[in-house]
């Protein structure tokens, strides 16, 4: 989505970090068109694919090659349970897009529901990983137990830490929204947030497919 | 809050009228301390500053502390190398000191110097104000000197890492003490430094580039540094993970590189070297994008194949992730992945070579004037072409496992990386010194400087290649008579002490150049923009955004080429919309307006008012209003608790790593709430009410990107 | 560069300007360096420097060029006092040029990349008939198992000349490398894998080489030797290698030496065949018949093993074997017991 940045006028303060001068009039047009914070987002995402790559690919390398007779996946993994919990992490994200849509339509209200359905649903997600991990301890597997043991931990420990950081800035947003210090010019910061957590829901798709699905 | 230039910063609440300059918001009653202002001077306002001038001075200074730092380490290992069975340094000093020397040298030297050329220079060279996140820029810059220090603490708490700068586990898994621990947090430290600072320079390229600054004409060492900053992007994140992996190991007893378990040591490899080889080209780029600036200046032509030259540069970026696994030709991958990763990198070397001898026609037929810069480019030129000819030979699988973990593969990567970035780097100090501080340094000392430093270069490093071939392996701290290797060992030894004089010439020319008579904008007769505004560039920079017209548009408003292709003064410079006059002090200043709205070809729109200008007869710059984004000690306070978290991380207290996370935390978010620069004083004079209190203040973004 | 001297000497068609101006190189490469890979005693390690050699020539001449180019353009060039030259012409680009330096180096490259993956596979097959030697790794020596002979050993890989040997190479602790450069390029010894690596002897003599794998302490004191026999000598080698140790005389210093020798641990860590099966040291069944010890730093003398016994990590940092506290007299008898283990 765009915001208004293409209409308003007059450069002068070439630097627009952070605050959202860039929405107001008095901020230069971006060579791209773009805005600042839109471009750093993705090339922070970018950087994000690698991290989460190498996280994976170890994963997946280090599977298969347990000590004999430690826990392997398909002895612990409760699949209908994770689907569960990936579908709420994937309705997140629709709720994610509508609370987009209702700031930019200057519906305040339902933006402030719509966040706080998406934190709630995003926190739904992690409350349900720390269960799973308890769960899985209980029955023997914990980080040092074997190579899976480490390697899942961290991988999912990993994304469910990027899942926390992004329900806290949903709160953020809707802390901020209450207070009347989210109109609707700054609907941007909605949707690079968003960005970030449509991301994290790619990622967990990832995750969801090539560790628990694939056998 | 106005960062205005002006120097007599008014009363912090004076309420100011509407027809002049704010200096400093009010004190803000949540904030422990007054936040600084633009002219805040002395350490605090090195602190705090935002403009990436000043912080890219601060990387080059800091940088050139760790390198006397890291040469004094080298020195150490050349005297105890100097004479077989020597006992000048212990086992363990002498581990610790040579890992300390690579990880020095790599990642609190060359990096950050080049961190500190693309600081300072990216937003001249593209005709912009600033940085695109002007307080993103200085956490990278405080995170990088927490990271460094954080790193050379260990050497008082319990002693240094010694794991080697590649840290190969399973031996740094195992390693007893703390001393891998500070290498692993520093390494991650200085990885967030390098992804901040790589996220803003990008999008400053890409965004911030004035009217009329399209991607191809921008200056090469934009683009070579824009390649660096998307290598690293990519980079970080990889030896993140093995880092990240390792300290698992570490501190909780996971599996990742523990063979007992199952697990593959070659992990660890794989992922260093992933990021590792790119990490190469990030050390060399930046220097060869330098070289590409100075040889025109001083050849009076135009680089050679300036298309060549962006695309050589991408097509070595791109490259630069298929070779890795030639750091591991002897770890038995197979003939297949062997002949694969040979090919590869072989073949990195054709775009590298097309670079040369672009270099060479850009020196054919020129006027080429013989100044300090120009005789460390060609001796970047000359060096560089020895290592990658080295380079070659390593690529020849067979031969390198002759070769590999030799002192020839020493000299390899020290042609590469001193031979080629350090030169580079000198000769880029030398080139815009006076820009950065409108003095030049001495051409006589700066001669001698560059024939000590490529003589001791050679004595120390050309013996290298020989011990090498005469099968001495690097990294050890001793040596038996007998091996044949003592006489080049004893040379490299006094060519080690060679380079140390001409860095002791290099600083004595520094001092003496505080006396040197200053010199106007442009004493090289230049290229690029950053040498139409005067030397040290105001704050703002750019008192109008330039509108570019041309590839090297400085030199484009100066000279004309006539029938026979030859450059020609302009008898008349071109249009004022079109130049930045360095003598014009206009007052300018900011308007909602659209009074003037130039589009170039990238879409960027510029505005500029400069109805003051009759005022022109005015030399100071005190009405010269440009809104710039104010200081802020916010970034150095939260890059201070990564430190914090990495202490209570490494001795295990958590409580203390929790702490530093609040104090992280906090800092991030008073950083996200204080705006980027204060609000402009209302018509009114409400600025009062307005300043106080906090609810009116825009609040600040949340900004994932740079704050992750 | 040795690389050019030592062109210069084989292929004395080849007299570029560099290898001329390398004459003083070549001089102080005159002395015996046991170590040189320019000095191939196998046909492994010479099949390598035949690949090399080429190589090495292309980039010298490459090298002599391009610096000539510079050279010739700095000097030719540069601006003299009272220049009369106008200005340059602005010349931007030339795409024949361009094209033309991409291309040819993309083929001199080529022209290396065959030969070279030709001999990476040529490498790569197992030799027939080979003698096989497990190589395992420790911090810091190398321990030879030879199981098809039912030998152990450290230090010394001793090896018939004339006929292939195939190593299997492993790691107890982290990552060596093996590397004996007169007869072969490193091969890796990593933690939890297999490598191999093999090569021949042309004749008989002692063959030095060193681990090359930073692996801690005292990696520069991990060394290796390969000691080429001809096969009556080696057949006698194997031969004593076999036999049980001899029985030491009741009431000698040699049996006091033994009691300490299994009451202050040493049994803990060392075979001695029919005394211990300790696992983390050296074998010392035959240690006489070795003529190096600890990581092949020491010969193997009285006063070495004094010097070494009396506190190993003061000799040898970070030696897994720690300072027993030995009285000289405790030594004495231990040397005792040692000099009867042949």
């Amino acid at each position: 989505m765009t915001v208004t940045d293409h209409d308003v006028s007059v450069p002068e303060e070439s630097s627009t970090e952070g605050s959202h001068h860039e929405l107001e009039p008095g901020h230069p047009p971006t060579s791209t068109g773009l805005t600042n914070e839109k471009v750093a987002i993705w090339a922070f995402l970018g950087s994000e694919c690698l991290l989460f790559g190498g996280l994976i690919s170890t994963y997946l390398l280090y599977k298969g090659q347990s000590n004999p007779g430690t826990i392997r996946p398909h002895d612990i993994f409760d699949i209908p349970y994770t689907s569960v919990s990936s579908f709420v992490l994937l309705m997140s994200s629709l709720t994610m897009v509508l609370a987009l849509s209702a700031i930019q339509k200057g519906d305040h209200r339902a933006l402030r529901v719509w966040l706080l359905t998406t934190a709630l649903l995003g926190g739904s997600f992690v409350a349900g990983q720390c269960y799973e991990f308890t769960v899985f301890v209980r029955e023997g597997l914990n980080l040092r137990t074997n190579l899976f043991g480490s390697s899942f931990y961290i991988m999912t420990g990993f994304h469910g830490a990027h899942v926390t950081i992004g329900v806290l800035m949903l709160l953020s947003l809707w802390s901020m929204s209450v207070k009347g210090k989210l109109p609707s010019e700054k609907a941007e910061v909605v949707e690079l947030i968003g960005l970030y957590w449509h991301f994290v829901d790619i990622v967990w798709i990832v995750i969801f497919t090539l560790v628990y699905l694939i056998p | 809050m106005a960062i205005v230039t002006q120097p007599a910063p008014a009363a912090p609440s004076s309420p100011s009228g509407s027809g002049t300059d704010i200096d400093s918001a009010p004190a803000h009653p949540t904030r422990l301390l007054r936040r600084p202002t633009g002219d805040a001077k002395g350490l605090w306002g090195w602190i705090t500053t935002v403009d990436h001038k000043k912080i890219g001075v601060l990387y080059g200074v800091t940088a050139m502390l760790f390198f006397l730092v890291g040469g004094v380490e080298a020195l150490l290992l050349r005297i105890q190398l100097g004479s077989p069975n020597n006992t000048f340094l212990s086992a363990d000093a002498y581990n610790q000191i040579f890992t300390m020397h690579g990880t020095t040298m790599i990642f609190l030297v060359i990096m950050p110097l080049s961190a500190g050329f693309a600081n300072y220079l990216l937003p001249l060279m593209i005709g912009a104000r600033d940085v695109a996140f002007p307080r993103l820029n200085a956490f990278g810059f405080w995170v990088f000197i927490v990271g460094g220090l954080f790193m050379y603490s260990s050497f008082f708490l319990g002693g240094a890492p010694n794991g080697g700068w590649f840290g190969y586990a399973p031996l740094t898994r195992n390693m007893p003490g703390h001393n891998i621990d500070y290498w692993i947090f520093g390494l991650q430290i200085l990885g967030i430094a390098s992804l901040s600072g790589a996220v803003n320079l990008i999008v400053t390229v890409i965004n911030m580039r004035a009217p009329g600054m399209s991607l191809m004409r921008m200056p090469i060492f934009v683009w070579m540094s824009l390649v660096a900053q998307f290598l690293l992007l990519f980079a970080i994140p990889v030896i993140t993970v093995a880092l990240f992996l390792l300290s698992f190991d570490r501190l909780f007893s996971t599996n990742f590189f523990n063979a007992d378990a199952g697990a593959d040591p070659l992990l660890w490899q794989h992922l260093f070297w992933l990021f590792g080889h790119p990490e190469v080209y990030i050390l060399i780029l930046p220097a060869m994008g330098i070289v590409s600036e100075i040889l025109p200046v001083f050849s009076r032509k135009p680089l050679f194949g300036y298309p060549v030259m962006v695309f050589s540069g991408i097509a070595i970026g791109f490259m630069g992730w298929g070779v890795w696994a030639h750091h591991m030709f002897a770890t038995g991958l197979g003939p297949v992945a062997l002949s694969a990763f040979s090919a590869s990198t072989m073949f990195i070397a054709v775009p590298t070579g097309v670079k040369i001898f672009n270099w060479i026609s850009t020196l054919w037929k020129g006027k080429i004037r013989l100044t300090t810069p120009l005789l460390f480019a060609v001796g970047f030129v000359t060096m560089f072409t020895i290592g990658g000819l080295s380079g070659v030979t390593h690529a020849v699988v067979p031969s390198d496992t002759q070769q590999t973990d030799t002192y020839y593969i020493v000299a390899h990567f020290h042609y590469v990386l001193f031979g080629g970035s350090i030169f580079g780097l000198f000769g880029g100090l030398y080139y815009w010194y006076p820009k950065l501080t409108g003095r030049l340094l001495s051409d006589r000392i700066g001669k001698l400087h560059f024939w000590l430093t490529l003589i001791g270069f050679n004595a120390t490093f050309a013996p290298f290649h020989i011990l090498g071939l005469q099968g001495m392996p690097r990294r050890i701290y001793t040596y038996p008579t007998g091996r044949g290797w003592d006489v080049w060992n004893f040379v490299a030894t006094m060519g080690s002490f060679c380079i140390a004089l001409s860095v002791l010439v290099f600083m004595y020319n520094l001092w003496v150049s505080r006396k040197s008579p200053p010199v106007g904008t442009d004493p090289w007769d230049a290229r690029t923009l950053e040498w139409s505004i005067p030397s040290p560039p105001p704050e703002y920079n750019f008192k109008e955004i330039p509108i570019v017209t041309a590839r090297d548009e400085f030199w484009h408003q100066k000279y004309t080429e006539d029938e026979n292709g030859r450059a020609v003064l302009r008898e008349k410079p071109l249009p004022a919309d079109a130049k930045v006059s360095p003598q014009q002090e206009a007052t300018e200043q900011v308007e909602s307006s659209t009074d003037v709205a130039l589009t170039d070809d990238a879409g960027a729109v510029d505005h500029v008012d400069t109805h003051g200008a009759e005022h022109g007869d005015d030399e100071h710059e005190e009405h010269v209003h440009i809104h710039m984004p104010s200081p802020s000690y916010w970034p150095a306070f939260s890059a201070l608790g990564l430190a914090i978290i990495c202490y209570g991380m490494i001795y295990k207290f958590w409580i203390i790593a929790v702490l530093g996370g609040v104090w992280l935390l906090g800092g991030i978010y008073s950083w996200g709430l204080e705006p980027s620069s204060a609000p402009e004083p209302p018509a009114e004079p409400t600025d009062d009410h307005a300043a106080l209190t906090p609810e009116d203040e825009p609040s600040g973004d949340l900004e994932p990107a740079g704050k992750a | 560069m040795n690389a050019f001297t030592s062109l210069a000497k084989r292929f004395r068609g080849v007299r570029t300007f560099a290898t001329a101006g390398l004459l003083l190189v070549l001089s102080g490469c005159a002395g015996h360096a046991p170590q040189d890979t320019f000095e191939p005693k196998g046909p492994v390690s010479r099949t390598i420097l035949h690949l090399s050699q080429p190589v090495f020539i292309i980039a010298g001449v490459v090298f002599v060029l391009v610096q000539g180019l510079v050279l010739l353009a700095v000097i030719k060039f540069r601006e003299r006092p009272d220049d009369p030259r106008p200005e340059p012409e602005q010349i931007h680009g030339n795409t024949k040029l361009e094209v033309g330096w991409t291309l040819i180096p993309a083929l001199i490259l080529f022209s290396i990349a065959i030969p070279t993956i030709k001999t990476i596979f040529d490498l790569s097959h197992k030799p027939k008939n080979a003698l096989q030697v497990t190589v395992v790794g420790h911090q810091f020596w190398w321990e030879y198992q030879y199981t098809d002979l039912g030998i152990t050993t450290a230090n010394e890989l001793s090896i018939p000349a004339g006929v292939p040997v195939e190593l299997t190479l492993k790691s107890v602790d982290v990552i060596h490398s093996y590397w004996i450069p007169p007869l072969a390029g490193k091969t890796d010894v990593i933690p939890g894998r297999e490598n191999h690596m093999s090569f021949e002897a042309d004749k008989p003599g002692t063959y030095l080489g060193q681990c090359t794998e930073f692996c801690g302490l005292s990696h520069a004191n991990m060394r290796a030797r390969a000691i080429a026999y001809t096969q009556s000598d080696f057949d006698t080698w194997v031969a004593r290698q076999k036999t049980a140790a001899a029985a030491v005389p009741e009431g000698s210093e040699a049996a006091k030496g033994l009691a300490l020798f299994n009451g202050k641990g040493c049994a803990g860590c060392h075979t001695v065949e029919g005394v211990s099966q300790g696992k983390v040291g050296p074998n010392l069944t035959h240690l006489q018949s070795r003529s190096t010890f600890a990581g092949s730093i020491f010969a193997l003398n009285e006063g070495n093993l004094r010097t070494w016994l009396k506190n190993p990590p003061g000799v040898k940092p970070g030696s897994v074997m720690p300072n027993l506290g030995l009285t000289s007299e405790e030594i004495t008898q231990l040397i005792a017991y040692l000099e009867t283990l042949q």
